[in-house]
């Protein structure tokens, strides 16, 4: 029952990781959903090697979205943009316990990795080149 | 309340209401959404598909007159559901979008001058808002809004927004998500004492109560058929006759033509004048032998039931910690509708939660950002109800709600 409002979902609600604002960003992004009315931003400090050394995430909007949006923060710090740009939704999915979500709730799990996707692309200067959904 | 042997021939009905959702009893509260089929809608489109179809209007031989007079005679079934003075009136288009839609593009385009006033109320679903930003952006004519007050009513005293200058009334009968009952046929005398039409979005009022278009005095009633038993795809656009007469067509080609020359064409008679291109058959068949159900129950009835079940339910609801409810709390003023927010849970989390019980709910802003807007918050739950549901369904949402404040640790 429930399954998708297991502990760790619930704990990222209850004490979001890595909320908050960020000056001066390196890369950032926001994006909402339309639907439910999610929104996420993303703030990422990088360093020489272009690797994440601060991240932070800003936002509002159901459990789903905002603990996902915590839990991916925590799953790329220290990781370069590069190794962001190759990351694969699944990875996200693993971390969140591969949820069943039907079409339109996984809009709300993947926001935060839309996102992300989103700062990655518009630092390198490109277009997002990805089907997120 | 219709009585609890009647609900349980009704519920047999519906075959859909016999499955399961998540290994639970199927308890479906989204009827502002759309609505269940009973079997003998479902019948009705089988039999069409299966024994008579064929394109309308157009053929001679037996197959093409038995659907033509399908079609013809589902038109007929609306006049008579709604009261219109004629088949003329009815104009079948796919659901009361497109019926707004084309009131928009069609009366809107010719009659609409810069200046002019268009008043809609901040109650408005999108559908009966967006056509007519666009109109007024498009004509330069302003777009003024009626507001709604704290208990979710519609703020009177902007009634005298309606003015001289006033070409159009845009108005909701029955919110979707306030579910507030607002007096249209006050707001058509203010209107047409100054000159102006009304036009009334149907959507959520046709499939719940006694609706006459001649009592209201309307010159304009959109509504969808999925609302109300029918199928998808098909809805209806009532106007006045001479209304009608007046306006240019709205989407132009086959069936709407009466003489076709190179360069000049003529109309079609009312109502085909409105219904370019092959009509969903399917869906005005489906759609009369809806009303036919409905009628069947009692349109009176239907409305006293929904009266009684809001008003369990609002007195059920209350005692639950952290439940705001939002819109009028006098059942005599309120459809089938109850939109609320759990304490600081999003509306989609309650609506998942619920959904895990085998309940069945909508969450978000259910097209009306503006309603969100007047009680700032980003979203809603919202619970409806229609003449399948019953004191157990109610049952079910309130401890399915309980389970909610549960998993998220709420008191």
């Amino acid at each position: 029952m429930n399954e998708y409002y297991y502990e760790l979902i619930l704990d990222h609600w209850r004490y979001p990781r890595n909320k908050g604002k960020m000056k001066d960003p390196d890369a950032y992004a926001f994006d909402s959903n339309p639907l439910c009315g999610d929104e996420v931003e993303y703030a990422l400090k990088l360093d020489d090697n272009k690797r994440v050394i601060d991240i932070k995430f800003d936002g509002h909007g159901c459990a789903l979205s905002q603990a996902s949006a915590s839990i991916l923060s925590e799953l790329v710090k220290g990781k370069t943009i590069e190794e962001i740009k190759n990351m694969t939704k699944e990875e996200l999915l693993r971390e969140l316990g591969n949820p069943n979500l039907g079409p339109t709730r996984i809009k709300c799990a993947l926001l935060s990795y839309k996102t992300l996707k989103l700062a990655v692309y518009s630092y390198l200067g490109k277009k997002l080149q990805e089907e997120i959904y | 309340m219709l009585d609890k042997q009647r609900i349980q021939i009704i519920k047999k009905d519906f075959p859909i209401l016999n499955r399961e959702v998540n290994e639970k009893k199927l308890v479906y509260l989204d009827n502002a959404a759309t609505t269940q089929k009973p079997i003998q809608v479902i019948e009705a489109i089988r039999k069409y598909y299966e024994y008579y179809n064929a394109n309308v209007h157009r053929g001679v031989y037996t197959l093409a007159e038995e659907a033509t007079a399908a079609y013809e005679e589902s038109r007929k079934e609306i006049v008579d559901f709604i009261n219109a003075n004629s088949y003329e009136e009815i104009i079948f288009v796919r659901n009361a979008t497109e019926a707004i839609n084309l009131v928009a593009y069609a009366w809107g385009r010719k009659f609409i001058k810069e200046g002019d006033k268009i008043v809609v109320s901040q109650m408005e679903h999108h559908s009966n808002l967006i056509p007519w930003q666009i109109l007024s952006r498009e004509k330069k004519a302003k777009l003024e809004f009626i507001g709604i007050t704290e208990e979710g009513k519609l703020n009177e005293e902007d009634f005298n927004k309606i003015d001289k200058k006033t070409k159009l009334v845009a108005i909701t009968h029955v919110s979707n998500v306030l579910g507030t009952i607002n007096r249209v046929e006050e707001i058509t005398k203010i209107a047409h004492e100054l000159g102006a039409l009304v036009l009334v979005d149907g959507a959520q009022s046709v499939p719940h109560m006694p609706v006459d278009v001649k009592k209201i005095d309307c010159d304009f009633l959109a509504f969808s058929g999925h609302k109300m038993l029918g199928p998808m795809g098909i809805g209806v656009l009532f106007a006045k006759r001479e209304i009608l007469e007046e306006m240019p067509p709205f989407l132009t080609g086959g069936e709407m033509i009466k003489n076709v020359d190179f360069y000049e064409s003529t109309w079609n008679d009312l109502p085909w004048k409105y219904e370019a291109g092959t009509p969903n058959v399917e869906g005005a068949i489906g759609l009369a032998e809806a009303i036919r159900y409905l009628k069947n129950i009692g349109m009176e009835n239907i409305r006293a039931h929904e009266k009684a079940l809001v008003k369990l339910a609002l007195s059920k609801l209350s005692d639950i910690k952290g439940l705001v409810i939002y819109g009028p709390k006098d059942p005599e003023i309120r459809g089938g509708v109850i939109s609320f927010n759990l304490g600081n849970i999003h509306a989609h989390d309650v609506a998942s939660i619920l959904d895990q019980e085998g309940v069945q709910i909508r969450a978000g802003h259910h097209c009306a950002k503006l309603v969100m807007k007047k009680f700032n918050v980003p979203a809603m739950a919202r619970a409806s109800f229609y003449l399948y549901n019953d004191e157990e369904d109610i049952d079910a949402l309130y401890s399915a709600l309980n389970v909610t404040k549960k998993v998220f640790g709420l008191d």
